[in-house]
């Protein structure tokens, strides 16, 4: 073999040098060395987490592919199957914003596509420093949503849900978490892996060029800041990424492709011995043959680009010929790179010449390693926080739900929102701000319900405790729409995990969805973990920031339920009791400038049992709108409700149920515990009582819906008194935040 | 009726087109790529549907207003062919000549998918005869390049062409707040002085299904449902 320079240098340590070496009996190439760079690397390996991970159960009634591929997949009935799969794009947004975020839609696109599955939805949780005081932080938001926007819109797959949070943390490691759903059949489904020894690999999509070169590794770092980290962000080209969506569709439809996988972090050098190994095969890589934009690349520069909008298939032999017609029709360029062998071993040539010869087990199977030490603590700014009792009630409670509804956090976002295009491929039945979660008709009949959910106040507070609190949330929000919960997916990210701290907090938070999902039967059907999020002026780690991507299904167009009040002078019910704690509120740290306390408790086993009570008011027909009381607390939720529908409410506090006597300001705001909030059919409010007391659950009817206004008393004392009109003013902060950012 | 749906490279609201027209009894839909050869004249409607032809390079509408297709679909129109063009199916009619004016960036810069309000001012046409006069429907709109322009400032009568629908709020006024796009005149659909090529940037293929319309409404629908019925009625 003649040895090849390396033409950028390697992060490969010490150690894992070492190991390479024994596996091979010799010293490796730079070629082979370059392929466990890019594989060993965290952001591809999971060596600091996966035995963690191992922990959360991902097996249920309806799973079909769980973690450990590009995408979950489970069964919805009739023989449809529902992908899923969620990405973050931190780092290269924080630099570009507008191409991170973009080619992270992209590459979490493509993932659908490699289990036979045609992307129908999109969602998004994206988390910036305070864009009310940080200039950063606004061109930052405004150029990651146009970003998603042109991405999402012109590859004509519907931007259907999402959430948006700013907080300090974030300032210089915003969070831009893509996640997408596909749809299929179960008799096209596709398994990333390369099981037919004589089978062709064929390269589709974009040319090859320099971008993006070691964009594995530099995820797998924090920030340095300086120029070089610029380079390492992929060009977006959805009209290409468009072309791929139709083509492969069309070879999946036709059973012309035997495996599909994208190009992703690692290009080549990942893609290839990936799909080789879950296979049992080996191959043949020919580097010379890959159609290249810049004709004077090395062969390590062909292996290591993300050039954006490129994806491998594995073709048997005699359908080349039809593949190619299908590729040649859409336009879409392709270079035959090589073959799948028999054997398990990996060669990999340039013009004729052997760069890599080695077991594909060796250079797939990282060794699990410690996480690397350098943090130095994290947001430390919320330790000592004060408890209820010491923060003084105020004594205006309609200005602080005004100043509230109007804080950038639980603000309208219909800025962000009216920016994606939420209808195209009209499925859409549940729209952003409709309803807690997004509803997709399916083809069967019946709707799928997704959402994503975060909350790093809370988990930076308590990672255990944060953590069950998101996953719960999600699971409520799915339940307000009229879906069942049947599997989630969750994102780790986390600052840099050689701080035991950090360590700590992952650990903690993986126990705490793992417990949850056991109580519960919902099974995690894939993930991602992001690791290494500092500021990369002050090296603080973020927020510990699980989010949690919930999918549902609702089983009759009649269930689905939104969030406005839709009559008056019926009944509100609050199901579920308010709890004193006010541990990682909005309401505390706007208001009071604090953390709050301890954070709520979660009790899985009441929440399945609000859960499932509340579908069935739902499907008995009892229920005209539903909203989880979570963010903001019970003030908020309500606000919201009245704004949907033009349809006020007056609300006495004395009845909440609660196990000790509650402050007003509690009352209104306390985000803890499982708590929905239904306008339920004043005919049928017996049933409903029926139903919740079967359950042994906390519930009363705190109210009614009517009038143009909010209203909130205790007994006779009236605490707030708000015309829509003056609720919607202060909700469409955003609007006049933003208004100038194109 | 018979109707091609015309596809270019980026164009992405075909299938949801092709299923809106499928639900119109009697209809049969081909969807055409833009380069098969294909004879137009055995058709009574050709649908150029929405989504980012060619990427919206130059101008959104700029390169597909340009290829060999739109030959064939300005002479199917001369023989009196019915042509819709949705939302980037209108910037390509635009930008191929056969209706007048110019589709520039929404005057926020910034691309808007909501639901509008639309007043139904012309109800002669072929795609608007299930309407009343001044009716007002809702319908969605998805773009970030539809402020209309006309050629010239004085439009609407005897220069050549027709306004079919403007945005307005619920009640049927014209404000700033109803106009999702800075759009001259509010003016939200055009057609020519014959009516049978109509160009709307609001997507009428997403409002056939009372499930997936907010308001539970099909307005969309009955435009398709108007030219089957002149089809029917001219046949």
């Amino acid at each position: 073999m003649t040895p090849q320079k390396l033409t950028v240098g390697t992060s490969l340590s010490e150690k894992d040098l070492e190991e390479l070496k024994a596996r091979l009996g010799r010293d490796p190439t730079p070629v082979e060395v370059a392929i466990a760079e890019a594989l060993w690397s965290e952001h591809c390996s999971y060596r600091t987490t996966r035995g963690l991970l191992r922990s959360l159960p991902t097996e249920g009634r309806r799973v079909v592919l769980g973690p450990g591929y590009d995408a979950g997949v489970i069964e919805v009935g009739d023989g449809y199957v529902v992908s899923v799969h969620i990405e973050s794009h931190n780092h290269p947004s924080a630099i570009d914003p507008y191409g991170g975020a973009a080619t992270g839609v992209g590459g979490v696109v493509r993932d659908i596509l490699t289990v036979g599955t045609r992307p129908i939805a999109l969602l998004n949780s994206i988390r910036f420093g305070p864009v009310e005081v940080s200039s950063h932080s606004r061109w930052l938001l405004s150029n990651v949503v146009r970003g998603i926007s042109d991405y999402g819109n012109s590859i004509g797959v519907p931007t259907v849900a999402g959430e948006v949070e700013f907080d300090p943390s974030f300032e210089r490691n915003c969070l831009v978490d893509v996640a997408c759903i596909g749809l299929g059949r179960i008799e096209r489904l596709l398994v990333p892996r390369a099981d037919r020894p004589g089978s062709l690999l064929l390269l589709i999509g974009n040319h090859t060029g320099r971008d993006g070169i070691r964009g594995a590794a530099f995820a797998s770092r924090p920030l340095s800041g300086s120029e070089d980290d610029r380079y390492a962000v992929q060009v977006p080209d959805p009209f290409t990424e468009k072309l791929l969506i139709d083509a492969i569709t069309e070879l999946v439809d036709g059973g012309l492709v035997l495996a599909v996988k994208d190009l992703g972090a690692g290009g080549l050098a990942t893609a290839v011995p990936e799909i080789l190994h879950k296979g049992g095969t080996g191959g043949v890589l020919d580097l010379s043959a890959v159609h290249l934009r810049e004709p004077d690349m090395t062969p390590i520069e062909v292996l290591l680009s993300e050039s954006q909008e490129r994806m491998l298939l594995v073709v048997e032999r005699e359908l080349i010929g039809e593949v190619l017609r299908v590729l040649e029709r859409y336009e879409v360029p392709s270079s035959l790179i090589g073959e799948v062998t028999e054997g398990g071993r990996l060669r990999v040539l340039w013009r004729g010449e052997v760069l890599a010869d080695a077991p594909v087990w060796a250079l797939v199977d990282a060794p699990e390693a410690p996480p690397r030490g350098r943090g130095i603590g994290g947001e430390d700014d919320q330790k000592g926080a004060k408890v209820t009792a010491e923060l003084t009630e105020p004594e205006d409670l309609e200005e602080v739900l005004l100043r509230m509804l109007a804080s950038p956090n639980l603000c309208s976002k219909e800025w962000v929102y009216s920016q994606y295009d939420q209808e195209v491929g009209t499925r859409t039945v549940l729209r952003p701000g409709e309803g807690d979660a997004a509803v997709l008709a399916l083809p069967n009949g019946k709707f799928l319900a997704v959402k994503l959910d975060g909350d790093p106040k809370k988990c930076a507070l308590d990672p255990y405790l944060g953590a069950m609190n998101v996953v719960s949330e999600c699971r409520r929000n799915l339940t307000c729409v009229g879906a069942e919960t049947v599997a989630i997916v969750d994102h780790l990210q986390f600052g840099d995990p050689g701080d035991p701290e950090v360590y700590a907090s992952l650990e903690m938070t993986v126990r705490a969805i793992a417990d949850y999902c056991r109580a519960t039967g919902i099974p995690v059907v894939g993930g991602k973990v992001s690791l290494y999020n500092s500021d990369s002026v002050t090296g603080r780690n973020i927020k510990p920031t699980p989010v949690i991507g919930g999918i549902g299904i609702v089983e009759r167009p009649s269930m689905v339920t939104r969030v406005s009040f839709r009559r008056k002078g019926d009944p509100i019910v609050l199901v579920g009791s308010t709890c004193p704690e006010l541990g990682g509120s909005e309401y505390a740290e706007l208001i009071h400038g604090s953390a709050g306390g301890p954070v709520p408790p979660v009790d899985p086993d009441e929440d399945s049992r609000i859960c499932s009570a509340v579908l069935h008011l739902i499907s008995l027909g009892a229920v005209l709108a539903a909203h989880d009381s979570s963010r903001g607390g019970l003030g908020v939720a309500l606000a919201e409700m009245s704004i949907g529908g033009g349809i006020g409410a007056s609300i006495d506090l004395r009845r909440l149920r609660s196990d000790g006597p509650l402050r007003d300001d509690v009352a209104l705001f306390s985000e803890g515990r499982s708590r929905i909030i239904l306008e339920v059919r004043e005919e049928d409010l017996r049933l409903c009582g029926r139903v919740l007391d079967r359950q042994g659950l906390p519930w009363s009817v705190i109210g009614r819906t009517g009038g143009r206004s909010l209203t909130v008393t205790r007994g006779r004392k009236e605490l707030v008194d708000l015309s829509i009109g003056e609720l919607r003013r202060a909700w469409s902060s955003l609007e006049r935040l933003m208004g100038g950012w194109a | 009726m018979r109707v091609a749906v015309i596809r270019f490279p980026g164009t992405n609201c075909d299938l949801d087109t092709i299923r809106a027209i499928n639900s119109v009894p009697g209809a049969v839909c081909d969807l055409v790529w833009h380069s098969d050869d294909v004879n137009l004249s055995k058709y009574d409607l050709v649908v150029l549907p929405g989504g980012f032809s060619y990427s919206d390079r130059l101008r959104a509408g700029a390169i597909a207003a340009r290829l060999p297709v739109m030959e064939g679909v300005r002479d199917f129109a001369e023989d009196g062919g019915l042509v819709l063009g949705i939302c980037n199916g209108f910037q390509v009619l635009v930008e191929s000549g056969m209706l007048p004016g110019a589709l520039l960036p929404n005057s926020n810069g910034r691309f808007v998918c909501r639901w509008v309000h639309l007043k139904v001012e012309e109800n002669r046409g072929p795609f608007t005869n299930l309407f009343d006069r001044n009716e007002v429907i809702a319908l969605p709109v998805a773009h970030r390049e539809g402020r209309y322009h006309p050629q010239e400032p004085t439009a609407g009568d005897g220069s050549g062409y027709r306004v079919v629908m403007r945005y307005v709020d619920r009640s049927g006024r014209r404000t700033a707040a109803a106009n999702p796009n800075g759009s001259y005149g509010s003016i939200a659909a055009i057609s020519n002085r014959e009516g049978n090529v109509l160009g709307m940037m609001p997507h009428p293929e997403r409002a056939c299904d009372p499930l997936l319309s907010p308001l539970g409404r099909c307005d969309g629908l009955r435009l398709f449902l108007s030219a089957a019925n002149y089809v029917r009625g001219s046949a």
